[in-house]
């Protein structure tokens, strides 16, 4: 059964390879919901030749298709990459072989992304290296096409798939299930444009906005009524190392598994969308201060001006808020003039 | 003889390659190989101890709670502290909702699916399993993916997000929770019963769990006709292939315990050699080095333990290590916690059968029920307004051991810190005890024993027995090796 009955345009195809990551961007998108995962594919009229968790096809069968797809006798509309790309040691790829084949997935990863119409990078690890790359990054991953915030990667920063695009960095760790659908509707709709990008090649539709858009904590920050300790239902970025107000997406208005956040859960964002965000040179749950102000101010603010308007709203903190920030349990509930609560 | 390497291997997480010998129609010998290398012990290095908790997490995607769980009892170890009633009923049920949606994933996505296959063709029950269970089309996966991310929404309320969630720490939660919050609980767990009672089982789960023998079992599902319910036709299905003979393990099995509360788990703790069992000291751990791609031999104790790639070591096939208990394998998992804590069915089927394809589904089937009974108690024990997390701060010297159970079995994190860094970080997940490659003696992993005897038929290039074993240990390739 077709669930676009009007459209008889044949289906995208789509093919999914794991490298060097957790498998978790898979696990987040399995939890799309109106419509399940599945569905969501149907709909966009998404043909999924092959995914490593999801697939009924093992073995012989997928290296077979592999084959087919990378030596262009079969086309390939949508690769997909979740996890950095190994590239150690010394540049071979050994890190990580593919299964079954003998050679490096590295190798693998290439020939089908010269193929496909369009590459896109699910998760932070495939887009710029990610959580894989931190520290000494002993198995040297990169991403697709950065590493870190330095274009190249594997492809190469000038990398431009089939379709003309570079690749389409779905960042987050994990991914958004909704970052992904969308976005993946958007492609096999043949609506999808450079201009639908951002300037880390990141999906616009969740990276317009900062993950302090609808933050529930919005009235903290504007009194800078701030948490002192995890947990404290204050502001975060004072004291606790919150990065939403520089941090690009749009967590607090589309929630994560029904109703919540990192917010919501009462921890900072730390960023997880950002290239880099593996490595912030601190603590991650301490904001790093100079003279008392905090050095990642909110994007787009001038210094001056954030340091005149703390000092003025902190004066001005009500007595709920001002409570509120350094308890665990929001207990003093907004009052009115005209009835005091008995 | 002939020589066969199976692989990509799907419907596992992560990457794993299998190779094997085969004569007379069986597998005589089996070389299993995780074929990737990350390097999570060497991340690690030189960080502040609580920001473990934002790597270690990343581990793995299908049980980074469970990661988060063993990283947060090590550093709690190292800073001596015990979180608060609530934060210990919250961090449970954070990570009962994980390790319930690993085993209902991995019997409806990974597991089942292999039944649909082309070989089983002939069989009266192929029509029926296949379009229930047929990969990404069967009609189970419209039920079971929007029933999983239901479930999932207890993850929203109590840890934000999921995957990878900051919400564990050391000293219990972030996440308090509001009097009416529980509600949404129990109404999300109440929904989540309901799928498993019409839809899994076809039965309460009181019943399921006060099922006290193979016998009982089989006049349980001897009343029912087996598609009235997805455990009735693996049960048939299991009946009919005799994989109670399939895929049989070594005896030994290893349990950490799960789901601690004030010190005492719910699922209990142990060892158990051939019939008997015996006390868990973590001193006995151990890993072996000789088979995987590191420097140097071992075996060395994971406290003290190294990570030291070495991609042309001659004698090695693996980048997973092998731990060893006082020197001996051990299978880990939901049937080695439900052997170890006693249940009557497992023990039964164990002392019938040993541990076998059968016996593992069964324990993971039995293990949902059972979990989900425990955390509609633990959330009528929730305390609003109460602490949910201890605020004590971190040492600059000290040593820590996490022990936690994930969906796949045993996860040790041992770590220690120096000058307020972390200075050795060791990680032994529950896929590296069932995959680990041969020790420096030449013994065998669990799986690697398992796999000898099981049938190959003529022509078969991806043996599908082969495919049932390694499956029936649900494996998690991205940790065995991190
Ligand atoms: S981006 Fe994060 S969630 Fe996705 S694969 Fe990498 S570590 Fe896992
Ligand atoms: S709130 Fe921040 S850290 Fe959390 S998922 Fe969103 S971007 Fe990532």
């Amino acid at each position: 059964m077709s669930l676009r009955p009007n459209d008889s345009k044949a289906p995208l195809s789509l093919f999914w390879l794991q490298s060097g990551g957790c498998g978790g961007c898979s696990q987040s998108a399995l939890g799309a919901e109106n419509p399940d995962l599945m569905t969501s594919m149907e709909a966009a009229n998404i043909d999924v030749l092959w995914h490593p968790s999801f697939s009924q096809a093992s073995g012989r069968e997928v290296v077979s298709l592999m084959e087919d797809l990378a030596g262009g006798g079969k086309p390939l509309d949508i690769l997909c990459l979740e996890g950095s790309v190994m590239s150690g040691p010394n540049g071979t790829g050994r890190f990580h072989m593919m299964p079954g084949t003998g050679k490096p997935m590295m190798e693998w990863i290439r020939q089908l992304a010269e193929k496909a119409r369009y590459v896109v990078a699910v998760g932070s690890c495939a887009a710029y290296g990610g959580i894989t790359a931190a520290g000494e990054n002993p198995g040297d991953a990169v991403g697709l096409s950065y590493e870190g915030r330095k274009p190249g990667g594997l492809l190469g920063g000038d990398f431009r798939s089939a379709a003309g695009l570079p690749v389409i960095n779905i960042s987050g760790c994990p991914i958004h299930p909704g970052w992904l659908c969308e976005t993946l509707h958007q492609i096999a709709a043949n609506t999808y444009s450079a201009t639908d990008l951002d300037e880390w090649t990141r999906p616009l539709s969740y990276t317009m906005h900062l993950v302090h858009h609808g933050c529930a904590r919005n009235e903290f920050y504007e009194y800078k009524a701030s948490a002192e300790r995890l947990c404290d239902q204050g502001c975060m970025m004072e004291n606790l190392g919150c990065k939403g107000t520089q941090a690009r997406a749009d967590c607090n208005i589309r929630a994560w598994n029904g109703s919540g956040s990192c917010l919501d859960g009462n921890y900072p964002c730390i960023n997880c969308t950002a290239p880099e965000f593996e490595e912030p040179g601190h603590d991650f749950l301490e904001t790093p201060k100079v003279a008392g102000i905090p050095i990642g101010l909110p994007t787009d603010m001038p210094k001056a001006w954030f340091v005149a308007l703390a000092s003025l709203s902190k004066a001005a903190t009500p007595v709920r808020l001002k409570h509120n920030a350094t308890a665990d349990h929001l207990s003093v509930p907004p009052s009115d003039k005209r009835k005091p609560r008995s | 003889m002939s020589r066969l390497v199976v692989g990509p291997f799907n419907r596992v997480e992560g990457d794993l390659e299998v190779r094997i010998e085969c004569g007379d129609g069986t597998v005589t010998s089996a070389e299993v190989v995780s074929p990737l290398y990350r390097g999570f012990e060497r991340i690690l290095l030189n960080k502040p101890p609580l920001d473990a908790l934002v790597y270690a997490p990343r581990i793995c995607g299908i049980c980074s709670v469970s990661q988060s769980v063993a990283a947060a009892h090590a550093l709690a170890d190292a800073m001596d502290i015990t979180p608060p009633r609530n934060g210990s009923l919250a961090v449970n049920l954070v990570h009962a909702v994980e390790n319930i949606a690993d085993h209902l994933t991995h019997f409806y996505l990974f597991f089942m699916p292999d039944f649909a296959r082309p070989v089983y063709q002939s069989e009266p029950w192929f029509e029926d399993i296949s379009s229930r269970f047929t990969a990404m089309k069967g009609t189970a996966v419209e039920t079971v993916l929007p029933a999983r991310a239901q479930f999932l929404h207890i993850m929203g309320i109590l840890a934000g997000k999921w995957p990878h969630t900051l919400s564990i720490q050391p000293g219990g939660s972030t996440r308090t929770v509001a009097a009416a919050e529980t509600a949404r609980l129990k109404a999300v767990l109440v929904a989540f019963r309901r799928f498993l009672e019409r839809t899994l089982f076809g039965a309460p789960l009181k019943q399921i769990v006060s099922l006290e023998s193979g016998e009982a079992l089989k006049a349980w599902f001897a009343n029912k006709a087996p598609n009235t319910s997805d455990f009735g036709r693996f049960l048939h299905v299991s009946e009919s292939l005799d994989l109670s003979a399939l895929g049989r393990s070594s005896g030994n099995y290893l349990s950490y315990g799960a789901y601690q509360m004030a010190g005492t788990p719910l699922f209990a703790q142990g060892v158990w050699r051939n019939g008997d069992p015996t006390d868990f000291s973590p001193h006995s751990v151990a890993e072996d080095l000789t088979s995987s791609w590191y420097k140097p031999d071992g075996p060395e104790a994971p406290a003290a333990g190294t990570t030291d790639p070495d991609a042309d070591k001659e004698s090695a096939y693996s980048w997973c290590k092998a731990p060893r208990l006082d020197g001996e394998i051990m299978e880990t998992g939901a049937l080695a916690r439900q052997l170890i804590d006693g249940h009557p069915l497992i023990r039964d089927l164990v002392a019938r059968h040993g541990g076998s394809v059968h016996t593992r589904v069964v324990a993971r089937l039995l293990e949902i029920a059972r979990t989900v009974l425990a955390m509609e108690d633990w959330i009528s024990q929730l305390e609003p307004g109460g602490a949910f997390i201890d605020h004590t701060a971190m040492p600059d010297q000290a040593e820590g051991i996490g022990l936690t159970e994930a969906a796949r079995g045993s996860l040790g994190h041992w770590l220690s810190i120096k000058n307020g860094k972390i200075a050795n970080y060791q990680i032994i997940a529950p896929t590296t005890w069932n995959f680990s490659p041969r020790d420096r003696i030449g013994t065998p992993g669990p799986l690697e024993q398992a796999l000898v005897g099981a049938p190959v038929r003529e022509g078969e290039t991806d043996p599908v027995a082969v495919q049932h074993i390694v499956r029936s240990f649900d494996p998690c390739m991205v940790c065995t090796v991190h």
